[in-house]
């Protein structure tokens, strides 16, 4: 695999930095091995002087000290919580050699090593990801010591779920539901090809998303990235050791045999150019993602490749489908708000990954982009999003019952606010992702839902017509 | 041989956290905070494979102690104690071996039962071993102050 090395469990602690922490604590633990070889700990009041990288306290009673052995002096601190545990969970120890006064009082210690964390500085989510290394050489070493593999696992449901990532299908359903809509609007529709579309179109997401993480893994991007969040970083079980690279890169394969043989079936039952055409983008697009040499997310191009292969080509391809390759401007456009809205998904989701993907040479636009660039970039695309909807109702070419999507714009807004206050700390962005998902599932539901009245109100009150002009 | 001391049991069950100490390979302590978890007659704690150095230092070296200090983790109790024993891995089953020391470990931080039903979003803190310790010797300090000798009390296998 290449890419970065691998991250360190806790940020680096000098012996200074060790003992502030350490007289910050209303009392030290001050730890060594007896002569008897087992752990003695007793609490002490220690004087600390991190000038002097050192700290006395007052010598234990009843208890001999080695002299030619490192103790160790340490804080440690909970808050309780009842009825939940605990917070504020932090420890720090340092180390060195104990010296004993000449009257048997007092004893010293010159600091030579420190080591800690605090759940203030570096999250318990975070943490646990830097420390994924220790967790696959316990299970390395286990399965040596047992002669046979020794894995994590998770139930088969929760294993299915969390590697394919099944419940961002909202991003294909939702453009392919339309794009039939739309056609059946226009007269055409057939229930099978309809059926197949959906079908066919999560297979290709599905391949699109697992092949992603073996991209990923394989450029280094994913184990450069220590602050995933459910949204963000990847399924991350190639990293758990969960499933195999090997396995993952099979599963994509799978998925991408079974998304091409529903498109070449849908070819053989509605083809026609235009779906030949959009099948071929589609396959370069999704595939070209992460994937070598395109790697369009690694050059700031994963937003135009999402919005492009999440919004017009999942709603004309399913509308030409329906059809027969017969194109208009309407689903052109209907795709259009679509479009920027999935891609605002991706967009909000790469900034809590942007420094691990910085590490693994990933040049997404978070990346790349200032912080307030990347917050104005927000606001721009998600308020083109909402003016092409309106101007496409105004110009005729969408219904108006399609401005009901217009009701998603206080979520944006909660997006565009929670985004600079939140910008630097991704399990605070975790609930702004969540909205800005919400504001494409919200938008696109209410888009399926305009085109459901116009479609009722077609077949009941023929007379009605529901376009300006 | 005796047991371990009624008032250092009490600490054991009421204690959120307590400080476990190993041995590494260069002789050197190094100490980490953990949940002790009490049946009545040993001493468990339990370790995420994430965090599970701990876990190496005892299978080359068995020798640990815990220290009960925190009167905040006690309920405000100044009496202290450390438990000197035998360590020992269990780790037939890292997915769900641990899960029988769940009802304790639930009366001290009952939020670890939502988080297990999420295990999906944290699957690898889920694996875990069981760190049992059988006591040795325990060393109380009644009014918590190391000013004080350590009233000391072998713990005998029989009784352990």
């Amino acid at each position: 695999m290449a890419g970065s090395a691998a991250p360190t469990r806790t940020p680096a602690l000098d012996v200074r930095q060790g003992l502030e922490k350490l007289a910050t604590y209303p009392y030290q633990i001050l730890t060594f091995v007896g002569p008897d070889g087992y752990p003695v700990s007793v609490a002490v009041s220690s004087t600390i002087e991190p000038v002097s990288s050192s700290a006395s306290f007052a010598a234990p009673v009843g208890l001999s000290l080695p002299i030619d052995a490192d103790v160790s002096l340490t804080g440690s601190h909970i808050r309780p919580q009842p009825g939940y545990g605990y917070d504020e969970r932090r420890h720090v120890t340092v180390w060195g050699p104990a010296m004993i006064s000449v009257d048997g009082r007092t004893v010293s210690i010159v600091a030579s090593r420190a080591w800690g964390w605090d759940e203030a500085e570096v999250p318990f989510f975070e943490y646990s990801e830097r420390s994924v290394g220790q967790s696959r050489k316990y299970f390395d070493a286990l399965s040596v010591e047992r002669g046979t593999p020794v894995k994590p696992r998770l139930s088969m449901a929760s294993l299915v779920l969390r590697t394919t990532r099944l419940p961002f299908l909202s991003a294909t359903i939702v453009p392919v539901l339309l794009g039939i809509l739309i056609a059946a609007h226009h007269g055409a529709f057939d229930l099978l090809s309809a059926v197949l579309t959906v079908i066919g179109a999560s297979f290709v997401q599905l391949a699109i998303n697992v092949s992603n993480d073996v991209f990923d893994t394989a450029q280094g991007a994913d184990d450069a990235n220590v602050t995933p969040t459910k949204f963000s970083g990847g399924s991350r079980v190639i990293q758990y050791g969960l499933v195999s690279f090997r396995r993952m890169a099979g599963l994509a394969t799978v998925f991408y045999l079974a998304a091409g043989a529903i498109g070449v079936l849908l070819l053989v039952l509605r083809g026609s150019p235009a779906l030949l055409a959009i099948g071929v983008v589609g396959f370069v697009v999704g595939l070209g993602y992460t994937a070598p040499p395109l790697k369009f997310v690694y050059r700031g191009l994963g937003e135009i490749a999402v919005a492009i292969g999440f919004g017009p080509l999942m709603l004309l391809g399913a509308y030409v489908v329906q059809t027969r390759g017969v194109l208009t401007w309407e689903p052109v456009v209907a795709s259009l708000p679509i479009a920027l809205l999935v891609a605002l998904i991706l967009y909000v989701n790469e900034i809590p990954d942007r420094r691990g993907d910085a590490r693994a040479g990933k040049r997404t636009l978070p990346v790349r982009l200032s912080k307030s660039s990347v917050i104005a970039g927000y606001r721009l695309a998600a308020l083109g999003a909402y003016v092409i909807l309106v101007v496409g109702v105004v110009a005729g070419l969408l219904p108006i019952p399609a401005l009901l999507a217009l009701l998603t714009v206080p979520l944006a807004l909660r997006v565009s606010r929670g985004l600079e206050p939140n910008y630097d700390n991704p399990y605070g962005l975790m609930s702004v992702m969540a909205v800005n998902i919400n504001v494409h599932l919200y938008a696109g539901v209410l888009l399926l839902l305009a085109y459901a009245v116009v479609l009722i109100v077609g077949a009941v009150a023929p007379s009605v017509d529901l376009f300006i002009g | 041989m005796a047991a371990i001391p009624e008032p250092v049991e009490t600490l054991l069950a009421a204690a959120l956290v307590g400080e476990l100490t190993v041995v590494d390979g260069t002789g050197r302590p190094v100490t980490y905070p953990l949940i002790p978890l009490y049946d009545g007659e040993r001493v468990y704690l339990t370790s995420s494979t994430l965090f599970s150095k701990k876990l190496e230092h005892i299978k080359a070296n068995p020798k640990v102690a815990l220290s009960l200090t925190d009167p905040i983790a006690v309920g405000g109790r100044t009496d202290r104690a450390t438990i000197q024993g035998d360590a020992r891995v269990i780790e037939e089953d890292p997915h769900g071996g641990w899960e029988r020391l769940l009802p304790i470990w639930e009366k001290k931080e009952p939020s670890i039962v939502f988080f297990l039903k999420q295990r999906v979003a944290l699957p690898l803190f889920f694996e875990r071993s069981l760190i049992e310790i059988t006591p040795r010797r325990v060393l109380y300090w009644a009014d918590g102050d190391a000013a004080t000798a350590p009233q000391s009390t072998d713990v005998g296998k029989e009784a352990a």
